[in-house]
């Protein structure tokens, strides 16, 4: 790989920026792969990644219908946290932050991954004994975790607001110290550079429009560039996994809703941390730009718009100032929406499926973007061993018919309540 | 650059005073900040995002990438205003942004100096090591320059509010185009709402000359759209966002003529306006050029600087040069030069399309063809440009440089529903796609038009619009406006809308926006030369193309040409990776000057055509929108509808510390009863337990259930059996959900043979009733059941404790409550004098227990009377701290235990069901998971170490095993026992382990304990409920 | 915001509505025992990316359950019901 570093930079920058390379190849699809990922988000991305890298498997396409990094991966609030009190969830995204903490390096790409500290305010008693439980289990699991009475929350964060009138008082909080944000586009480029390092063919402008079988088993994809053969066939479209496991004949327990999010005017530094409300679906960080960002619950109905209502757009500028009084007179500079594979539990499916030869990487719900490396690479043990990697042997696809879901919220089984 | 004596929109008999960065100055009522800052002769304003260059004004309009500013003070403060938007009012302060010490000498300007190494996504490709960690150093630094102003951080003091509005026909835009469409619709009798997000209407009208034909047309047309009760004119008001269903988000801005709003005025309103149809005539904004240094104090929009002079009466430069490649920037040079400037045109184009160069003789303003500028000379202000032209070069001093690059239209709003905009080749530009039914257009928005086209397309607008809503009465022709302020070309196309730009052919030969003229691309830098080099280049076409200096795409982000071509160069083709690899369009503009000339840029470098690379998806909002103005007045006291019930003002008025839950306010405890909350509950309980207390159960969920199929549906509903209660009896019931796990739990008392009394619990409640209304609905019609919430009528208590038959035989002396009338489960409903009674004796605490339900306005009454009758009997009032404590003692479950993923047998509530089939959630029940060895069940736990107290949350392990990982279950809930005198608690223990007499660890690493306890039935009192009977 | 026309209030935002999810599944006889049946009923969704029917509750209204069916991806309404008539 040609390598960035400061002395590239300084180089360059002596030389009109001539000598940079692309990030990745644009490569015509080949008749046939080893493994054939469809989705070029950061799942799917880094599974290829952790294909090359781990399991030297390089015979590998993954193919994108627009722009690589287009769909979740570029319109989420960018935190990274491991705060999961569920057997199954706790070990899995603790992985994913260790691979977080070391991932710039590995990808020789600064994905700015942030570690200023993710506070999750406790606005009831209950609220804060509920922490207390996570707290516990986070440290049992070798996870970093504190529980903050008010007046600490307050020497952190003296904006937020400590009214004695409030509705929801602060009553402490949980904060994970290790948990922060990263720049998320540059986390699907960086997995893109290095993949396409190792030979991965990353076709953007292609989409799947089927699934090529011999007898029961899938042998590859039709495309809107043709036919490719894969030897495995790995589903990472979280947001859209319905509508291709249609085209293989698939049947799921997901829905598609939109999770909007927003962005504030860039201003100087004032949020340090990542702030989350408990009373409420509302949470905010500031970008290295400036600007604040924030979100908060489903939109609440199916849909593959991209695009929310203004219902949810007030609930959370409503739940901001609650939390936040200050926040009054900045401006919302944008607002999106995102597409999210919600399932009945709230947490994803990786595993096999039942029809041999295809792979499932989905549901994510709005989890995803924190799990995108042990994603990447558990996925990428299955597809290269054929086995289900320890760290998500409980995102089975059976457990919605076994009971083994894992519902944090123990908001099911309704996907938009998750 | 100065004030005129006469014209323009501004009336010089209201002065206005304000500052800019301490400095006083005065305006006039009609100017902005913008123009008033220019009437003072103001040209540096702000400092650019990364290089701290100095910026001036560039625009006249919300487009504006320049001139932010900061406005008020305290809680008033507020950043990153467009000057260019923002009304002038008496007492303004504002001030520059991104710069320190001062605007003028700003010590980041050095920056500048490192722009070599900084080009686009330079730190994707650095800082990271030497650690793990080392990119927090470096962010630190980096976030400290990023950002534009700083926030306030003091709660704002103004007031905003909400408003609801419902039109016809919803018109965006007070140009030629809504007017005309505005008085169509009205004539044809729709409901009309016109949005204009400037302070006066009239669009591009507005910068033409006060004493043309096109202000006559305007003023008439105003005059009789006033005189139109249908027709509601909204200045202020910027439409932000489309949303589904034709919802328009629109924010209206205070007009007070002053900063700050009015006492009792709100500082801005959200005004969601519900449309039938919509016309879009929202226009269209013109582009900057491109070329080195574009961004110089001094450089502005060709169309800004007539505004300035036409409708802020501000000649924004004696010397000008208007550079441009389409027709429409003569009028500004005509009208500059009118006002007396020395105006030379550099036009890029081999000839103007009309006959423009003989109007220009007459007005002595020189006109140079195939001319582009090449550079911008001057740092804080412009000083003059080098020309490039066939002959070579040539250097024009000029202290003001008005630039056009075309127009684009100004498709946001259009694009919010999803629609993509399209390409029109013939005059390069994004146009608005095909809307869907009842969404019109016209006018600018719709590519090049004249004024009269303008005109006629939003009089066809305003017609369909309201043909559309039904509304077809007749309507007259449309008033016209023939424009003749500036002689019209032979063909009779006037100039002041024609938005055609040279075609794109010219502009890949070497035009504006080539590849070709991007500085120093295609070239090293040889030694010696620097980025900002006065000089003028030998007068071959090479000068032109090397022009020394930053040439800005997106002005307000620093990204350059070079940057594009870097992005390219690294494979971020896609138009939406651009945009994040450079960041361009993510500025407070959202690239309104920038995009299109990135897009062309982009295609250019890809040899592709413009279409083919598409666009970025337009977001909303259209502006930035203020949080205060969304959230309304749901803030503070009012960001939740809270609940209160009946009694509640006796609870605040007799000590009680209230807690939210479930939008109810209740009493948590009582200040009476102890000094905290762990003091007061105890105290609580013991009460309860020797003598009585009385609880506000008001909140619970009550539903009525009526109906021959009553019975049969509740049997269904709940998993145990309900068919066969008596009347007059009541029952504890549980309900699970579809996938067998439990939902909520409440009793359910019958009334009659077909009639029943629900309870919920208080979370539950509304959940529970829309599930009931949803089975009816969709599941078995056939059931003829009512159900129908009643939990606001009936306000309910509960007296609890030894001596509760006592006190509510001394409050009612009339009824019999004998344990023989009223046994356990046991129903009276009686009229007490003007009071209906329900009470049903139930029992949350273990304690003989009554709750009595009467009508809400009788509660606090009813309430006062058990109070006052069993004051003699030691009754007080106790919380919910302490009723959770009372029924974690009796082993009863609650929120902490149904936490939606334990099942009836996880409960122990199994034996309640027996056999039973037919109900909710049965079915999933019997998931194989479900009868796991390891899977929790309900225990009780009580800690045996002396001085040592078990936690909510605790994680349990058997004793010797290593406390790591998820354990053996939790500890859900936790009291102390004055009955004991000893910690005890609920959990959630794997059945393997859950063995009574079992010793287990109650490990909370969060604050360093582990604790030995006992597993133990979970209940803890009376296992044989014989203090709640008899 | 979504404009439900609710056939007995009239058109209001969809933020008066609960959803309920699919209209599209069956759901087994209250005392139907097959597992399957049940399975599929509470998890599996064809979860269209077109027209989906689904349930809201006009729950700040008349609070009747209306089945409502939508495009997914344009979120255009194409027609409304009682849930009880469509059952009937």
């Amino acid at each position: 790989m040609h390598g960035y570093s400061a002395f590239s930079i300084l180089r360059n920058g002596l030389t009109g920026q001539r000598h940079w390379r692309r990030a990745w190849r644009s490569p015509d699809p080949k008749s046939a792969y080893d493994v054939v990922i469809v989705g070029g988000g950061g799942h799917g991305l880094a599974t290829a990644f952790y294909l090359a890298e781990n399991h030297g498997v390089r015979n590998v396409a993954v193919l994108e219908k627009g722009y690589i990094g287009g769909g979740n991966v570029g319109r989420n609030t960018t935190i990274v946290r491991s705060n999961y009190r569920l057997d199954g969830n706790t070990q899995f995204y603790e992985f994913s932050m260790k691979l977080w903490e070391g991932l710039s390096r590995a990808l020789n790409f600064n994905v700015m991954f942030s570690q200023r500290g993710f506070l999750l305010i406790a606005n009831s008693p209950g609220e804060l004994d509920t922490f207390g439980y996570r707290a516990n289990v986070m440290k049992l699991n070798g996870i970093d975790a504190e529980l903050l009475d008010r007046e600490e929350v307050r020497r952190m964060v003296p904006y937020l607001n400590f009214s004695e009138k409030a509705l929801y008082p602060v009553h402490g909080a949980l904060l994970q110290g290790r948990a922060g944000t990263a720049r998320h586009d540059a986390v699907a480029w960086g997995y893109a550079r290095a993949a396409d390092a190792y030979g991965v063919d990353i076709i953007q402008g292609c989409e799947v429009t089927g699934f090529v079988r011999q007898g029961e088993r899938i042998v590859g994809v039709e495309t809107t560039r043709g036919r490719i053969g894969a030897g495995k066939v790995g589903l990472a479209v979280a947001g859209h996994t319905s509508v291709l496991a249609q085209k293989a004949g698939l049947e799921l327990p997901i829905e598609s809703h939109i999770l909007q999010a927003f962005v504030t005017e860039p201003i100087k530094p004032l949020v340090h941390h990542v702030v989350a409300y408990g009373a409420d679906h509302f949470y905010v960080s500031q970008s290295d730009k400036g600007g604040l960002v924030f979100g908060g619950g489903l939109d609440g109905y199916n849909s593959y718009a991209q695009r929310g209502n203004l219902g949810v757009v007030r609930e959370v500028a409503e739940a901001s100032i609650a939390m936040m009084p200050c926040i009054s007179r900045l401006r919302i500079l944008r607002h999106w929406g995102g597409v999210m594979d919600m399932t009945p539990d709230g947490s994803p499916i990786i595993c096999p499926t039942p029809i041999d030869g295809l792979y499932l990487n989905g549901g994510w719900c709005y989890g995803g973007f924190k799990a995108t490396p042990a994603s990447g690479w558990c996925f990428a043990h299955m597809l290269a061993k054929g086995e289900v990697h320890p760290l998500t042997a409980a995102y089975r696809l059976d457990r919605f018919r076994t009971g083994r879901t894992i519902d944090e919220a123990g908001a099911g089984p309704f996907t938009w309540l998750q | 650059m100065r004030r005129l004596a006469i014209g323009g929109r501004i009336d010089r008999s209201q002065p206005m005073e304000f500052t800019f960065d301490g400095r006083a100055m005065t305006g006039f009522r009609g100017d902005t900040l913008a123009s008033a800052l220019l009437a003072n002769g103001v040209r540096l304003v702000g400092r650019s995002f990364k290089y701290h260059r100095p910026r001036g004004i560039l625009s006249a309009g919300p487009e504006e990438p320049n001139a932010l500013v900061t406005l008020g003070t305290g809680g008033r403060r507020e950043p990153n205003l467009t000057a260019t938007t923002v009304e002038l009012a008496d007492g303004l302060v504002a001030e520059s942004q991104n710069r320190w010490p001062s605007l003028k000498f700003d010590a980041q300007g050095i920056n500048g100096l490192f722009a070599p190494f900084l080009s686009a996504g330079f730190y994707y490709k650095t800082f990271m090591g030497p650690t793990r960690r080392a990119w927090m150093f470096y962010e630190h630094f980096i976030r400290k320059a990023a950002g534009f102003g700083r926030a306030g951080e003091e709660p704002d003091p103004d007031r905003y509010d909400v408003r609801h509005l419902f039109a016809d026909v919803a018109i965006v835009g007070s140009g030629p185009a809504g007017l005309s469409a505005a008085l169509a619709a009205g004539e044809a009798g729709a409901r009309v709402v016109l949005i204009e997000q400037d302070f006066a209407l009239g669009g591009t009208l507005l910068s033409d000359p006060q004493d043309s034909e096109s202000a006559a047309w305007l003023s008439g047309m105003l005059a009789r759209l006033a005189g139109m009760p249908n027709v509601s004119l909204m200045t202020r008001t910027t439409a932000f966002g489309a949303y589904d269903g034709n919802v328009l988000g629109l924010v209206e801005r205070h007009g007070s003529g002053t900063a700050d709003p009015k006492e009792g005025q709100a500082r801005q309103m959200l005004l969601l306006l519900r449309a039938k149809s919509i016309v879009y005539a929202s226009g269209a904004l013109e582009r900057p050029l491109t070329f080195a240094n574009n961004d110089r104090p001094g450089i502005m929009l060709a169309s800004a600087a007539r505004i300035y002079l036409n409708r802020f009466a501000v000649l924004t430069g004696t010397r000008v040069v208007v550079a441009t490649d389409n027709d429409s920037a003569y009028r500004a040079a005509f009208d500059l030069a009118t006002a007396g400037a020395e105006v030379t045109i550099a036009d890029s184009r081999a000839e103007p399309i009309h006959d423009l160069r003989e109007q220009a003789r007459r007005r002595g303003v020189a006109v140079r063809t195939n001319s582009l500028i090449a550079n911008a000379l001057g740092r804080r202000a412009v000083r003059a440009v080098s020309l490039s032209e066939p002959g070579g070069a040539a250097t024009v001093r000029c202290d003001l440089v008005a630039v056009s690059g075309g127009w684009s239209p100004t498709v946001h709003l259009t694009s919010h529903f999803g629609v993509k905009p399209v390409y029109r080749e013939d005059i390069q530009t994004f146009v608005p796609g095909k809307l869907g039914a009842g969404r019109f257009v016209a006018g600018a928005v719709m590519g090049g038009l004249t004024t009269a086209g303008a005109i006629e397309q939003g009089h066809r607008a305003g017609v369909d619009a309201s043909a559309f809503c039904g509304a077809a009465k007749a309507v007259q022709q449309p008033v016209r406006l023939e424009l003749t302020e500036i002689d019209a070309g032979p063909d009779d196309s006037p100039l002041g809308t024609s938005l055609r730009p040279a075609p794109l052919a010219q502009l890949v030969r070497g035009g504006y926006g080539s590849p070709a003229i991007l500085p120093e691309l295609h070239r090293p830098r040889r030694s010696g030369e620097t980025s900002h080099a006065k000089r003028t280049r030998g007068g071959d076409e090479e000068g032109a193309k090397l022009a020394a200096g930053k040439a800005f795409v997106d002005i307000q982000m620093d990204v350059t040409t070079q940057d594009i071509a870097l992005a390219h160069r690294e494979g971020y083709e896609s138009v939406e990776h651009l945009k994040r690899y450079t960041t361009l369009g993510m500025g407070t503009d959202q690239g309104k000057t920038s995009n299109f000339y990135a897009l062309s840029a982009m295609a250019g470098l890809r040899g592709m055509a413009v279409p083919e690379v598409g666009t970025t998806t337009f977001r909303p909002p259209y502006t930035p929108v203020a949080i205060g103005a969304l959230a309304g007045r749901s803030i503070g006291h009012h960001y939740k509808p809270i609940r209160r019930t009946p009694m509640h003002d006796w609870h605040v008025a007799n000590g009680a510390q209230m807690l939210e839950g479930g939008l109810w306010m209740r009493p948590w405890f009582y200040r009476t009863s102890g000094r905290d909350v762990n003091e007061a509950y105890v105290a609580e309980m013991r009460m309860v337990r020797e003598t009585a207390g009385l609880m506000d159960i008001s909140t619970l969920g009550k539903i009525d259930v009526q109906g021959p199929d009553a019975a049969e549906f509740l049997d269904r509903v709940y998993a145990n059996g309900f068919a066969r209660l008596p009347v007059g009896r009541a029952r504890y019931g549980i309900m699970l959900r579809d996938d067998g796990i439990v939902f909520d739990d409440g009793t359910t008392t019958r009334l009659g043979e077909r009639h029943f009394f629900m309870t919920t619990s208080t979370a539950k409640a509304a959940d529970v009733m829309s599930r009931l209304e949803f089975l009816l609905d969709t599941a078995w019609p056939d059931l003829r059941v009512s159900v129908t919430s009643v939990t606001y009528e009936w306000a309910a208590m509960s007296v609890a404790g030894p001596n509760s038959r006592d006190i509510l035989a001394a409050a009612f002396p009339d009824l019999d409550v004998s344990n023989e009338a009223l046994p356990h489960m046991g129903l009276l409903e009686e009229q007490y004098r003007d009071m209906h009674l329900r009470i049903i004796r139930l029992s949350f605490s273990g304690e003989r227990a009554y709750e009595i339900y009467v009508g809400a306005s009788l509660g606090n009454e009813v309430w006062c009377r058990l109070m006052e009758a069993g004051a003699p009997f030691g009754l007080k009032p106790y919380g919910v701290e302490a009723l959770g404590a009372l029924r974690v003692e009796k082993g009863h479950i609650a929120g902490p235990e149904i936490d939606g993923r334990t099942t009836l047998d996880d409960l122990g509530l199994s034996r309640m069901v027996g056999k039973r089939s037919g109900y909710v959630g049965e079915v999933l029940e019997r998931r194989e998971a479900f009868s796991d060895p390891a899977r929790p069940r309900l225990v009780g736990l009580r800690c045996f170490e002396p001085g040592k107290q078990l936690h909510a949350g605790a994680i349990l392990f058997r004793p010797n095993e290593s406390l790591q990982g998820h354990g053996l279950g939790r500890i859900t809930s936790v009291t102390y026992s004055p009955a004991l005198d000893a910690w005890v608690a609920l959990g959630l223990l794997a059945r393997e382990a859950a063995v009574e007499g079992a010793e287990i660890v109650a490990a909370s690493p969060i604050i360093g304990q582990a604790v030995r306890a006992r597993v133990v039935s979970p209940i803890f009192l009376d296992p044989k409920g014989e203090r709640l009977r008899g | 915001m979504l404009r439900i026309e609710c056939p007995c209030c009239g058109p209001r935002d969809h933020d008066e509505f609960r959803y309920g999810g699919d209209a599209s599944v069956t759901r087994p006889a209250y005392d139907d025992p097959d597992f399957e049946a049940w399975y599929r009923y509470v998890f599996v969704r064809e979860n269209p990316a077109g027209l989906h029917r689904e349930y809201w509750q006009h729950v700040v209204g008349c609070r009747q359950w209306l089945v409502v069916e939508r495009d997914t991806r344009s979120h255009t309404i194409a027609s409304i019901r009682f849930a009880r008539e469509t059952r009937a």
